[in-house]
């Protein structure tokens, strides 16, 4: 089975090449899959019939999800439908189409993996998995209906089967669940055998949850067999190409829900909300397409609303729960695939020869085609259930059924209403198949015979082989008699399916002649009524145009969903304002507003458990004080520099507050990333305005005042109870000897950082190499400008020239005497001097400052030693790969303030990417190495050895890893050099020699 | 050794966070990028004395002597997350400033500006019109003769012999006003609206 499914999914996954080779003929090659299958299927007969075949594979165990396949009667039945009418139809297709029809690739491909999906829904043996397929379909056949894109018609139509179905589907799934849970099993046979002695066991519960599982299921059932109210995806559905419409409208698809039902019946037909829904939904279904058939003038509406009153009497009889009923649903589940196929396929052609579906166009068909009228008069002689055709024998069996329901002493008064309903339904169909037959064939007065283009054998060969098929089941119903009895029995007296106590002994046969029965009557009343409405049809119709209308199901639809898109709109005008303002006052409001309300909600006092000076360190509060001013001066400050300052006034503050904490890593980690970002930020910002203005003030002011004191407010709060929350011992209590033994350090941060919790470092030099290249995507837009060339090249001075002459006479003084100093960089006055940078001579004379170059000579040196110096000393001394490379990035600064770009290139002549990469790199492969010779991932060892100079050294190996951390954080502040450094530098020289200009 | 329970709280650190916070949202809560940025930083600031507290009492620096009893340092686990945070927000602000310095290149404003689209939606009045056409019902699958090969005229001649139901029977297949908002096939306000895109 397994094997089957698969082999029809690779076909379809292959479809496109055929059709790319061989055109419409590829059809063909599609239809042979299904082909195949439905003899391998005639071949697994005896094994069906007798212990059933079950295909099992694990798929998640641990949820017990499992792709179980099973084969039994009702799934062999299911599948002589779905495959056998997949190939025929695809067959037909092959006349269908046209060669240069478009997407036939990827149409063919959808349908046969339908009859795919179809098969593997009748055959799954799990509820999820029968799920999943059963989604499969909707998909498809969304996919199907809307294989005309380019008509709104097809796209809207395809849309409203897909929501509808989708919802049912999903509203199934939790009854699905639900069952599962109930009967701690999903395995449909498994459900099956237990569900019985649930519904004996009176639990009121249990019962209770399982009526409203079975209502939920049968939901879903209802919408996919498009029964009242979702009947009207139904006939939108048509906008489908007919061949989709014959398949999936009227032998596969819609029957999917039938199949649910006949599937579930002989388990929970007896739980009280089964019998309710399924007879009343039926019945009102049947009704309302035969009274709709009826008043269509498009010949596939007729059949569209009269597959739809068919559905609806499908689900009557085989969800009845008597032997009998399941006898007879099964049979007329079979004589419809096969009627309402071939009369689906007969209107494709018609459609095709003549280019109308209109009744009150087509005229005299039946003359210009009589192979084709004859084929089609039988399809609907035996949908109108005339003998001896399928739909006679079928139908016989069902009103023989429903007579003896309906008798039964429990189920008067609603029986006979039922049986009666029945007929008049019955009669409404043998009206519409006749008025179809009229619509579609006669010739009409006033109307000129259509023109029609003789059809091929070819193309008639499929509607004609399901016409003979029809005959063949009416004359000689015996073998599918043998079919359905198994699955009949299940229903008998004393079998799982009797619990409802229907308790038939047998379930009689189908067969051509009963002899004089009640049935037998009914059929007479059906064809004399139905004769006589035939007849009068013109008074009908005049009858049904003077009723008031009904508001039709799918206006109420199209109404729902439009009020679903304005709510839509409406909500999304109130929530989604565009305003960043507005989104973080009520992200902020919510996270004040929902804590402190559960607090005040359980009433307890705010923890008392705290001490307002530290006795270690007092001086906190001094600090504090000046964290304060210069966060209200941030505030307050309206010049961007001024601003910028205040801020670093805090983070400054804040270093101090991590010395006096006992955390000297931390202070000396924000000491060194205070004053990169404070650089960042004057390189930066320099080519914005000096003023900062004000820009949301009025009313919102306030709201930010207050927000901003509830905030930090309530965060004080939250910070007092989680404190006062916390009744574990802190895990981090064994860090230090954890560090010391298995980490081999002394400094517990470090050996946390890059040992104990590695993989949080890993993840954080991840987002700093991330946001490194954002910040150099944002600034170098035109190119990646990772060359900033050396300086060997540039012209003396030329760096960062002022363009314009200074006014002021002492100024001008100034700039030509600094320009006569600086103009030649080896002499001054005749004497020779060492330039101090590298490329200190490319800076324009007026921007070099003598003693920074001389200073930075000094110190650069020193402090990339020290940088390396913190990050080996870092696992036992404050320090580490963070310091270490803040310190060498501020060294690299420095360089760069004091000798311009050119000397920033000389100092490191890596790109940023690569240094970034590198440091990832060797974080990695620190990680990796360990596992890769059998320990854990980022495992770290240390090693003893001795050095010539240094005596015995320890050598953890996470220092790898430190390094990695090292080269990233100088790739990060190497891109910030370079972008906000850099590359402005050059923009801003750009702009000036414009200007000049 | 039983849990103790509850945490004695700082409230030295706490105070200036709690003024760190509502520095950083009022200025968080402002247009101009530059001081949301800033207000950030004070947030970030904020956050790190949020995560300092949980160390408790000052105590020694987690450096490994033998023979302290562990809960004389000050933890040590805070501290490596608050360098974790020092550093990544320092990576925020420079991508920040990236960000910034970007808008004043693009638009000479160093603003949060409104999203328009979002507007726009706020004020559509309802849903796409398309949606909600009507649309005449089609009888066929193949209008104007391109069902059947070579077939074309002769149809096209019988229909016109029927002219009240031949205008019913051509449906053009999106024959419906559709204000270019949908269709595979793009109707002509479309393209010449994708022209003057092109000029703009």
């Amino acid at each position: 089975m397994i094997l089957v499914l698969c082999s029809l999914f690779a076909v379809a996954a292959l479809a496109p090449v055929f059709f790319a080779g061989m055109g419409r003929n590829a059809f063909y090659v599609l239809a042979a899959a299904p082909a195949a299958a439905f003899v391998w299927l005639i071949f697994q007969y005896p094994a069906a019939y007798g212990q059933g075949l079950t295909e099992h594979v694990d798929w998640i165990p641990e949820l017990q999800l499992d792709l179980t396949f099973r084969m039994d009667p009702l799934s062999w039945v299911m599948c002589l439908l779905v495959l056998g009418v997949g190939a025929l139809v695809l067959a037909y297709c092959a006349r269908y189409f046209k060669d240069k029809d478009a997407n036939l690739g990827s149409f063919g491909a959808q349908l046969l993996a339908f009859a795919g999906a179809m098969f593997g829904l009748v055959t799954a043996d799990d509820l999820i998995l029968m799920f999943v397929f059963w989604e499969l379909t909707t998909i498809l056949s969304y996919l199907l209906i809307g294989y005309a894109r380019a008509r709104i018609s097809a796209r809207r139509s395809a849309l409203t089967a897909l929501i509808v179905t989708t919802a049912g589907g999903l509203t199934m799934l939790i009854g699905l669940i639900m069952l599962a849970q109930l009967t701690g099993t999903s395995r449909v046979s498994g459900l099956l055998e237990r569900a019985p002695a649930l519904l004996a066991a009176h639990d009121g519960a249990a019962m209770a949850a399982l009526n409203v599982a079975v209502v939920l299921v049968l939901v879903g059932a209802i919408t996919k067999s498009a029964l009242v109210p979702f009947h009207f995806w139904l006939p939108g559905a048509m906008a489908a190409p007919t061949p989709v419409s014959a398949y999936l409208h009227a032998a596969a698809m819609v029957k999917a829900g039938i199949y649910l039902v006949a599937r579930l019946a002989p388990g929970l037909s007896g739980a009280d909300s089964w019998l309710p829904v399924i007879l009343t939904l039926g019945l009102a279904t049947m009704l309302v397409g035969g009274y709709r058939a009826l008043r269509q003038k498009d010949i596939k509406l007729i059949l569209a609303f009269g597959t739809v009153s068919q559905l609806g009497f499908l689900t009557m009889v085989v969800g009845l729960g008597t032997p009998e009923a399941a006898l007879a649903g099964l049979g007329l589940l079979l004589a419809h695939g096969l009627f309402k196929a071939a009369l689906f396929l007969v209107v494709g052609i018609i459609d095709h020869q003549t280019g109308t579906r209109d009744v009150g166009k087509l005229s005299g068909v039946f003359r210009s085609s009589r192979a084709l009228g004859v084929v089609a008069v039988v399809a609907a002689a035996s949908m109108a259930g005339i003998p001896p055709l399928a739909g006679f024998v079928a139908k016989e069996s069902v009103f023989t059924a429903f007579v003896e329901w309906a008798g039964e002493a429990g189920h008067a008064p609603w029986g006979p209403v039922v049986l009666a309903g029945m007929v008049l339904g019955s009669i409404l169909t043998f009206a519409y198949s006749a008025r179809f037959i009229w619509g579609a064939f006669a010739m009409k007065p006033g109307v000129p015979p259509t023109p029609f283009k003789p059809i091929r054998f070819s193309f008639l060969a499929a509607p004609a082989l399901l016409a003979v098929l029809s005959v063949v089941y009416g004359v000689w119903p015996a073998p599918v008699d043998s079919w359905i009895q198994p699955y009949a029995a299940l229903f008998a007296a004393g079998a799982p399916g009797d619990a409802g106590g229907h308790g038939g002994t047998s379930a009689g046969h189908l067969e051509l002649w009963h002899g004089v029965t009640p049935a037998l009557g009914l059929t007479a009343v059906t064809f004399l009524v139905g004769s006589l409405l035939v007849w009068g049809r013109d008074a009908v119709s005049r009858f049904q145009s003077s009723l008031p209308k009904i508001p039709e199901a799918d206006k109420a639809y199209q109404n729902v969903i439009g009020a679903l898109d304005d709510v839509a709109v409406w909500v999304t005008g109130r929530t989604q304002r565009g305003s960043l303002f507005f989104y973080l006052v009520v992200i902020l409001a919510v996270a004040v507003a929902v804590p402190v309300g559960v607090l005040l909600w359980n009433g307890k006092p705010i923890p008392s458990k705290l001490y307002w000076i530290d006795p270690g360190s007092p001086l906190q509060w001094l600090i504090g004080l000046g964290i304060v001013v210069g966060a209200f001066g941030a505030v307050k400050a309206n010049k961007r520099f001024m601003a910028v300052l205040f801020v670093s006034v805090t983070g400054y503050g804040m270093a101090l507050i991590f010395a006096l904490q006992s955390a000297p890593d931390l202070a000396l980690t924000q000491m060194l990333v205070e004053t990169v970002a404070l650089v960042a930020f004057v390189l930066a910002m320099r080519r914005l305005p000096p003023e900062l203005r004000d820009r949301t003030g009025g009313r919102y002011r306030v709201i930010r005042v207050v927000l901003g004191l509830a905030f930090g407010a309530a965060m004080v709060v939250f910070a007092l109870f989680a404190a006062d929350a916390r009744v574990a011992t802190p895990i981090s209590l064994d860090f230090p000897k954890l560090a010391y033994e298995q980490g081999g350090g002394l400094n517990v941060v470090n050996v946390t950082l890059v040992d104990l919790r590695a993989w949080d470092t890993f993840g954080e030099i991840s987002v700093l190499a991330l946001a490194a290249t954002g910040v150099a995507s944002l600034i170098f837009v035109r190119s990646i400008g990772h060359s900033l060339g050396r300086s060997a090249g540039v012209e003396t001075g030329s760096v960062g020239r002022v363009a314009k002459q200074p006014t002021g006479s002492l100024a001008a003084a100034a700039l030509a005497t600094a320009r006569r100093f600086g103009a030649s960089p080896s002499t001054v006055g005749g004497v020779r001097r060492n330039p101090w940078l590298v490329a200190g001579r490319t800076l324009a004379p007026e921007r070099r400052s003598i003693l920074f170059e001389v200073v930075t000579r000094l110190i650069f040196h020193t402090m990339v030693v020290f940088s390396v110096y913190l990050l080996f000393a870092g696992h036992n001394l404050p320090g580490g790969g963070f310091a270490g490379g803040l310190m060498a990035g501020m060294a690299l600064t420095i360089r760069y303030l004091a000798g311009g770009r050119f000397e920033l290139a000389e100092a490191l002549r890596m790109s940023p990417g690569l240094v970034l990469g590198l440091g990832l790199a060797l974080a990695a492969v620190s990680g990796l190495a360990p596992f890769l010779l059998g320990g854990n991932v980022f495992q770290a060892a240390i090693l003893h050895f001795t050095l010539p100079v240094f005596g015995d050294v320890k050598f953890v190996t996470s220092t790898f890893f430190d390094i990695g951390v090292y080269l990233v954080v100088i790739g990060l502040v190497l891109d910030v050099l370079r972008g906000f450094g850099a590359q402005i530098d050059v923009e801003l020289e750009e702009e000036s020699e414009v200007a000049a200009r | 050794m039983s849990a103790e329970t509850g945490l004695s709280a700082n409230m030295t650190l706490l105070l200036i966070m709690g003024v760190l916070y509502a520095c950083g949202i009022y200025l968080l809560l402002e247009r101009s990028l530059t001081r949301v940025t800033l207000g950030l930083m004070l947030l970030a600031n904020a956050t790190n004395l949020l995560i300092l507290v949980t160390g408790g009492y000052a105590g020694l620096a987690p450096l490994f002597t033998k023979g302290t009893d562990p809960k004389d340092y000050n933890d040590p686990l805070p501290q490596a997350l608050i360098l974790t945070s020092i550093v990544i927000s320092f990576a925020v602000t420079a991508f920040m400033l990236g960000i910034i310095y970007r808008t004043w290149i693009l638009g000479r404003q160093d603003v949060i500006a409104d999203d328009t689209e979002d507007r726009k939606v706020a004020n559509t009045p309802s849903f796409d019109a398309e949606d909600d056409a009507p649309i005449p019902d089609e009888t066929t699958e193949f209008p104007l003769g391109s069902g059947a090969d070579g077939r074309g005229d002769a149809h096209d001649g019988g229909m016109a012999d029927d002219g009240a139901a031949a205008a019913a029977v051509v449906p053009s297949s999106d024959a419906v006003p559709s204000k270019g908002a949908g269709g595979v096939v793009a109707p002509p306000e479309g393209g010449s609206r994708g022209v003057d895109g092109g000029r703009a």
